[in-house]
């Protein structure tokens, strides 16, 4: 069995890296990724310059207009411009995201590296706790949350915390498996290094990749279900402009001014397709096989 | 192999069961008085203190929490908090309802996602795996809310043959649902077929570059055979835990279609109970979930074994 394995390694090796690119379309897609991923953060940062319309300024003598030269977009049912809030639109769920993943990557990194290093009991309740979090579709476990402590940008960054950790802690502990049974971490071990310096030096520069995969897939999953949430009313609270919530309120007069509803749902697909491309392309580059996780 | 599935069913009661108690334990943390909450604001103490012990909030926590898992056990879920009803019946209404839609989505997905992925995989950096490709990332991207709100805009100016959403949900009976649950299912599984279709395309490219579909070639095996009796089963495996994990995306998915479509079933019950604070019926969904899940992940392991006989051996070892 070990010859076998020994002789299809070698036999896969130096086709494999063509044959990952290949599959998971590489550098295009990643570029691709990046530049929607930029484009985003740049229309956030800069929505005060690109518009001069207020986005939280309701008009009731100008609702529900047409796109015009005064607003592009046109108005939804309470006069406010479109564009304006399409533009400012990101930037909750951009900071709530961006927050939240960080957090996601760093707690489940140390708690997937610590499994995979101890093994023993602590991997075990880990594991089982993760099982039983799993279990919960992320959507119900999020509303459970906000239910008990309520909407505010902390609970929800709380929440996907919660959501979130158990499946990136997983793909990581899978991860640096593969690492702690090598030599240098084995030698390490053997010259006394303490487990901190262990896991510091020997473990973690094996596993970037896999993390900077898991950061873009974690993000653009965060995003949906940060509008998912604002959508079903417990996200952002009007009149925040969010894109989540634009679609939810444009709903009732979709057929009036189609846009109040088109632009932020084209808005938020395209941060999506931007930080999935990314995720993809990064993990084509980094030859990490994200799909075969499953999670 | 029987001994393991018994490990494996022992796992996922062990599962279920610590899923419980988390829930139990967030909905303890609630801050905040219940009887105080189920009553409002201008409630006398007295009215608060009988309401207490009404709900059997003035017996220890751990007493509570035995009593509900004894009753989830026996199939009672205990009394709504806004209308006072067991919730078992509700519940059972609510999970059919939401069945109606979640199955077919499961079946068209699943043979959609196959049969596109097996196109794509055997076609792979050609225009068909292009399109698929492309098709599968957009889908993904895109959330349900926004398919389903697009597929309202549609339905309404369109195609006004479809119920776009539903107006008399609770007592509406099954015949009077099925026409409700097409645009759902439609909305749900062009999501859910994205998903899949990913993992089955790569499960193909790996499985036809592998070492014995090549000798099933050299010997002359015709190309139909290659792919159906070779190559597709060694694909599907990695695509079974990836099907389980989308039983929990699309429980939750179901909740937010639902919600769009105004449709009577788990997902609503459940953004109904958020609304109104119901902590019981929350706790009873999410439980339902939970089983549901560890369910269709016990049946991809069960399934995998069935499919690859190695697993049958290895993890018996380990």
């Amino acid at each position: 069995m070990s010859t076998e394995a020994k002789t299809s390694e070698v036999l896969d090796s130096p086709t494999e890296p063509k044959q990952k690119r290949l599959r998971f379309g590489g550098n295009g897609t990643l570029i691709f990724g990046l530049v929607l991923i930029g484009l985003h953060l740049l229309i956030a940062l800069l929505a005060p310059v690109l518009t001069s319309h207020n986005p939280y300024i309701s008009d009731p003598d100008a609702a529900l207009y047409g796109p015009s030269a005064t607003h592009l977009l046109g108005t939804d049912q309470y006069g406010r411009d479109v564009l304006a809030r399409t533009l400012y639109g990101g930037r909750y769920a951009l900071q709530v995201t961006f927050i939240a993943t960080t957090i996601t990557v760093a707690i489940g990194s140390a708690l997937g590296i610590l499994c995979a290093h101890l093994g023993g009991w602590f991997d075990m309740v880990i594991m089982r706790l993760i099982d039983a979090i799993l279990a919960i579709p992320s959507i119900l476990a999020l509303l459970v949350v906000v239910t008990v402590f309520g909407n505010s940008i902390p609970v929800i960054v709380f929440a996907i915390t919660i959501v979130y950790t158990p499946a990136v802690t997983r793909v990581v502990r899978g991860a640096a498996m593969a690492v702690v049974p090598l030599d240098f971490v084995t030698a390490a071990k053997a010259r006394g290094e303490s487990a901190f310096a262990v896991v510091l030096r020997e473990i973690v520069p094996n596993v970037p990749g896999v993390m900077l995969v898991e950061y873009a897939m974690r993000a653009s999953w965060a995003v949906l279900l940060i509008s998912t949430l604002s959508f079903l009313g417990f996200g952002a609270n009007p009149p925040t402009p969010d894109w989540g919530l634009m679609i939810s309120e444009g709903r009732m007069a979709m057929t009036v001014v189609p846009w109040s509803v088109l632009a932020p749902i084209i808005a938020l697909s395209t941060l999506v397709i931007g930080l999935s491309s990314a995720a993809d392309g990064l993990s084509g580059r980094l030859g990490v096989d994200r799909l075969s996780k499953g999670a | 192999m029987l001994r393991m599935i018994l490990i494996r069913l022992g796992t996922a009661v062990l599962t279920v069961l610590l899923a419980a108690t988390l829930v139990f334990l967030a909905i303890q943390a609630l801050p905040g008085d219940v009887a105080q909450q189920v009553l409002g604001q201008d409630a006398t103490p007295a009215a608060v203190e009988a309401m207490r012990e009404q709900l059997g909030l003035d017996r220890p926590v751990w007493v509570r929490y035995g009593e509900w898992l004894l009753g989830l056990v026996t199939g009672d879920f205990g009394t709504s908090l806004v209308t006072g009803e067991a919730i078992a019946p509700e519940l059972g209404i609510r999970l059919r309802n939401t069945l109606m839609i979640a199955v077919p989505t499961f079946i068209l997905g699943v043979a959609l996602a196959l049969y596109l992925g097996l196109v794509a995989g055997l076609n792979r950096d050609k225009t068909p795996d292009r399109v698929a490709s492309g098709i599968a990332l957009v889908g993904m991207s895109i959330p349900e809310f926004v398919t389903a709100t697009l597929g309202v805009l549609l339905v309404a100016v369109t195609f006004p043959i479809l119920p776009a959403v539903v107006i008399d949900g609770d007592q509406a009976s099954v015949v009077e649902l099925l026409p409700a649950t097409i645009l759902p299912i439609i909305v749900l599984t062009i999501s859910m077929t994205a998903y899949i279709l990913r993992m089955t395309r790569t499960g193909v490219i790996d499985a036809m570059a592998s070492e014995f579909v090549v000798t099933a070639e050299l010997k002359g095996v015709r190309r139909r055979d290659v792919v159906l009796r070779h190559a597709l089963p060694t694909a599907i495996l990695p695509t079974l835990n990836v099907l389980a994990i989308n039983v929990a995306w699309l429980i939750g998915g179901v909740v937010v279609v639902e919600a769009v479509f105004n449709y009577p079933g788990l997902g609503s019950y459940m953004i109904e109970a958020v609304h109104n604070r119901d902590l019981p019926v929350i706790q009873s969904v999410a439980v339902v979930t939970a089983i549901i899940y560890s369910l269709a992940n016990l049946a991809a392991d069960v399934g995998a074994m069935l499919l690859d006989p190695r697993q049958r051996t290895r993890q018996e070892a380990s």
